[in-house]
């Protein structure tokens, strides 16, 4: 039996989902990020079904750039993180409004 | 009932628990073990979908590489734990959570309703070809190469603006 | 030679950007004088090349469009920078690169010692630019462009001493006056240059002026055209009704007055009037409204020079009056006779002026003639040259002065009239009388000065020897337009140079009638007569009788009056336009219309603009979750429109 690529597709909605209410409702801004990466593996999730499913190698070369650019993402991320609990001491993200002006 | 399937139903299963564990946990350091967790089962998922390289590329840039760093800084910062989901502002908290559903229900509905499955038959022979390290290399040193450039000057890039951004003070 | 043009252009410009902005920087006034006269100087020799390769061309050859590239280019308008040398803008371009090029290097001795040396001098370079882009121009709008920027450095050199008083008011004021009287004759010129492209299409000169000739048009259209570019015309020019303006531009330096206000740009006018003479030859209305305005212009203005006191008021209505007579040749469709008139009196008129501001000079900035006196014997050169050209306008043989009026005169009377003539032969008269009246008061006679507090003396050799190279030009410049009566089977070697240029116009206005040689040997005479009449009268009552005038001014006390006060022309204008312009403007147009609906306007939305602001703005609430969730749901409305269009 196969499995229907819907499951995966359904699978990726929920991880999808989990991610947008993790960087909804956590304070944390470093699990707000972390719920990020999980949104945008969900995304890979997707890409790599499809690859696989046409038979088509692009959508894992995708991924992997997808890949690259998460690491400098979360690179650039926590620095900017650990810059900003330098000078708040906090890294709860409703505590830095810094965006009003 | 063969072994793809089972694997898959394991798999699944320990990603949803997994990431529904870690927005849900108030320690951040349990969040990111948990996340590990996740990609490590994605892996496996990858497997199942005979992506051999992405898979190994997810558990050693994902679970190994950028978890770690979170877990550095996590450990670096060392933050208090979260209050409880509903100490603080409730119904922003309960309006953010109807429109993740929202959306989840309407990608769910998309799905369904596109089904492609009926477009899309799985040749295993293909999609075993499709996901090998040679295929992916090939492509990835011929086709892609200009991006593979780009993506190493952006890595080298981000490493550079980390330093600059970490450090202590700007001279 | 002539495709190099633009060089002629773009030395006074390459002069102007050094000295107006490095000016203040050299300091050294002989460097700054250099560069300035300099760029002309070159300007003027290319000219001169262009000149002598174009004459050594055939007939038929001698028109170049020289095209740098193309400035505008909207729907069917397609206006370039492009230069056209031709006959006609090749005389008016070694007018004024040639005149231009003396007045700068007397400025160099002028202007001595004066704080703003370096600005006039790129003033002056600024204006020979546009001023030779007014010439040069192949389009009218390139041509209005010019028209513009000469408008704009007169009003600059105008007001060049901007602190000084002058009259009742400043000379800031003054050179407003010009810029604001100036802008009502541009209003005429740009409508004029609206209809031309309403009706031909182009504002190209080379098909507008053959489409002038090919297309049926009705004559009412070129009327209206000849009499909207003709009041461009009368504002620059200085012509009846808006002439008001030159005899205050007197407020600027002496050098102004005789580059700009005597020998160019006031006859920018006369030029474009020459320009588009197929135009005004297809209107005769507008050509008859053109001699009047010119004939009337002329006696006025030359009655109001008879008792001005002013050495420079004097001279202003004298230009005034002699433009007068180069509109009354463009009425009366000679228009080579007015250009070879623009010539002679560019020379007389500028050496007038440089003659004047000498005796200025020396007289320590004194310009009343009353106050003058006997200067003959302390400057000799000045009395000399200031008497050549002072004959050359009262037009006695063989002066310049005398072969180009004497020509316009012969014309308006074969081809407009009897009485044209008249008027102009009267005019003559008191031309004459007023041009000696200011050389005998000025160089003859007692010294009615504090010999004692001033010491008149000649001026440098920096100034005279401009006045010279004028004066020769002022004697002999009249030689190239000797009338055929003389010249016999060489004929009028200005018009056949001339000739090409205004052939189509004049073959349209084709005046007939056969006038005999004894006709022209006899106005000749008359005229000729009049002029050494009007010398003679003038002497005799102020080298002979100087009570006579005094006996006069009270004898006829009104009409001295209305003569000195100029018409009361000025006041009239004061009491009809200028006043209430300026009460409605302040009383309404500034305290109701402007601070109350405009303001209020401005105001109002301002603080609707503020207040919803400050409601929106609690929206930004800087928490970056916020912007999540309306990320959020932005991509809810996004998903819900996929699903709607599956």
């Amino acid at each position: 039996m196969q499995i229907p690529i819907e499951y995966y597709l359904i699978l990726s909605a929920i991880m999808f989902s989990t991610g947008v209410v993790g960087v909804l409702i956590r304070r944390n801004a470093i699990v707000v990020f972390m719920s990020i990466e999980l949104m945008l593996n969900s995304a890979n999730l997707t890409l790599v079904t499809f690859s696989s499913y046409l038979g088509n190698s692009i959508g894992q070369i995708f991924v992997f750039f997808v890949m690259a650019v998460a690491a400098a993402e979360a690179a650039v991320g926590l620095a900017i993180i650990i810059a900003l609990f330098r000078n708040k001491l906090t890294v709860n993200i409703d505590e830095i409004n810094i965006f009003k002006w | 009932m063969n072994l793809v399937v089972v694997l898959f139903a394991i798999f699944a299963l320990v990603c949803v628990s997994s990431s529904i564990l870690m927005v849900t946990r108030r320690n951040p350091v349990i969040s990111a073990l948990f996340l590990v967790v996740n990609f490590a089962s994605l892996a496996g998922l990858y497997l199942t979908l005979n992506a051999q390289f992405i898979a190994v590329a997810q558990v050693i840039v994902y679970a190994g590489a950028i978890m770690v760093f979170f877990l550095f800084v996590i450990m670096l910062i060392n933050p208090a734990k979260e209050k409880k989901f509903l100490e603080y502002k409730p119904q922003l908290k309960i309006f953010a959570l109807v429109i993740a559903f929202l959306v989840f229900v309407q990608i769910a509905y998309i799905i369904f309703v596109a089904h492609p499955s009926n477009d899309v038959t799985r040749d295993v022979a293909q999609s075993v070809k499709a996901g090998t390290v040679e295929q992916i290399g090939r492509e990835l040193f011929t086709n892609y190469v200009l991006p593979v450039e780009a993506v190493g000057y952006l890595l080298l890039s981000a490493a550079i603006g980390a330093l600059v951004l970490a450090k202590k003070k700007f001279q | 030679m002539i495709n190099l043009i633009y060089l002629t252009i773009l030395f006074p410009l390459i002069g102007f950007i050094i000295n107006g902005v490095f000016g203040s920087k050299i300091k050294n006034e002989k460097v700054i004088g250099v560069i300035g006269s300099g760029a002309i100087g070159l300007s003027f020799l290319i000219v001169v090349f262009a000149f002598f390769e174009t004459l050594s061309l055939p007939v038929k050859e001698r028109t170049h469009i020289v095209e740098l590239f193309t400035w505008l280019k909207v729907g069917g308008l397609d206006v370039s920078i492009a230069y056209q040398v031709d006959q006609l803008s090749l005389v008016m371009a070694l007018i004024v690169t040639g005149v231009g090029f003396v007045i700068h290097v007397y400025s160099i001795g002028y202007m001595h010692g004066d704080k703003a040396f370096w600005r006039f001098f790129a003033y002056l370079n600024l204006f020979i630019f546009t001023m030779m882009n007014l010439i040069l121009a192949d389009n009218f709008v390139l041509m209005f462009l010019g028209w513009e920027g000469v408008g704009l450095c007169s009003y600059l050199l105008i007001g060049f001493w901007y602190d000084k008083d002058f009259e009742k008011s400043t000379t800031s004021a003054a050179g407003l006056k010009a810029f604001i009287v100036n802008r009502i004759g541009d209003v005429g010129f740009l409508l004029g240059m609206f209809l031309i492209y309403l009706v031909f299409n182009s504002l190209n000169f080379a098909e507008v002026f053959s489409r002038a000739t090919t297309f049926h048009i009705s004559e009412h259209i070129f009327t209206l055209i000849a009499i909207f570019l003709f009041i461009g015309a009368t504002g620059k020019s200085a012509q009846i009704p808006l002439y008001v303006w030159l005899p205050d531009a007197m407020a600027g330096p002496t050098p102004v007055s005789a580059l700009i206000h005597a020998a160019t740009m006031v006859t920018a006018g006369v030029y474009m009037v020459a320009r588009t003479s197929i135009i005004f030859a297809s209107a005769p209305t507008a050509m008859m409204v053109v001699a009047v305005i010119g004939v009337f212009t002329a006696f006025f203005a030359a009655t109001i020079g008879m008792v001005q006191n002013d050495i420079k008021k004097v001279l202003a209505y004298s230009t005034i009056s002699q433009l007068g007579y180069m509109f009354l040749a463009m009425g009366a469709g000679a228009f080579s006779a007015g250009i070879f008139h623009v010539m002679t009196h560019a020379f007389f008129k500028a050496l007038l002026f440089l003659g004047a501001g000498s005796v200025i000079h020396s007289m320590h900035e004194q310009q009343d003639i009353r106050h003058y006196g006997g200067l003959k014997k302390y400057m000799p050169v000045t009395y000399g040259t200031f008497l050549v050209a002072a004959i050359a306008i009262s037009g006695v043989p063989p002066l310049s002065g005398f072969f180009s009026k004497d020509e316009i005169l012969w014309y308006s009377y074969t081809n407009i009239g009897f009485v044209f003539w008249l008027i102009g032969v009267i005019t003559a008269v008191m031309t004459a009388f007023y041009m000696f009246r200011l050389q005998f008061l000025t160089f003859h006679g007692k010294s009615r000065f504090d010999e004692k507090k001033t010491h008149p003396h000649e001026s440098p050799r920096v100034m005279t020897i401009p006045l010279i190279i004028l004066a020769v030009l002022a004697a002999i410049g009249g030689f190239i337009g000797i009338p055929e009566l003389f010249s016999g089977e060489h004929g009028n070697l200005f018009h056949s140079w001339l000739e090409p240029i205004f052939k189509s116009a004049e073959l349209k206005l084709s005046y007939f009638g056969s006038h005999s040689h004894f006709e022209e040997y006899l106005f000749m005479i008359i005229s000729i007569v009049g002029a050494v009449a009007g010398i003679l009268v003038a002497g005799y009552i102020y080298l002979r009788k100087p009570q006579v005038a005094d006996r006069l001014s009270a004898r006829f006390k009104s009409i001295y009056r209305l003569l000195l006060n100029k018409y009361y022309v000025d006041e009239a204008y004061d009491a009809t336009v200028v006043n209430p312009l300026v009460n409605t403007s302040k009383s309404f147009l500034w305290k109701i219309f402007d601070s109350k609906i405009i303001d209020g306007f401005i105001n109002a939305v301002a603080s609707w603009i503020g207040n919803l602001s400050s409601l929106i703005r609690k929206i930004q609430t800087g928490v970056v979750q916020s912007y999540a969730l309306v990320m959020m749901i932005g991509i809810l409305l996004a998903l819900f429109w996929i699903i709607m269009s599956l």
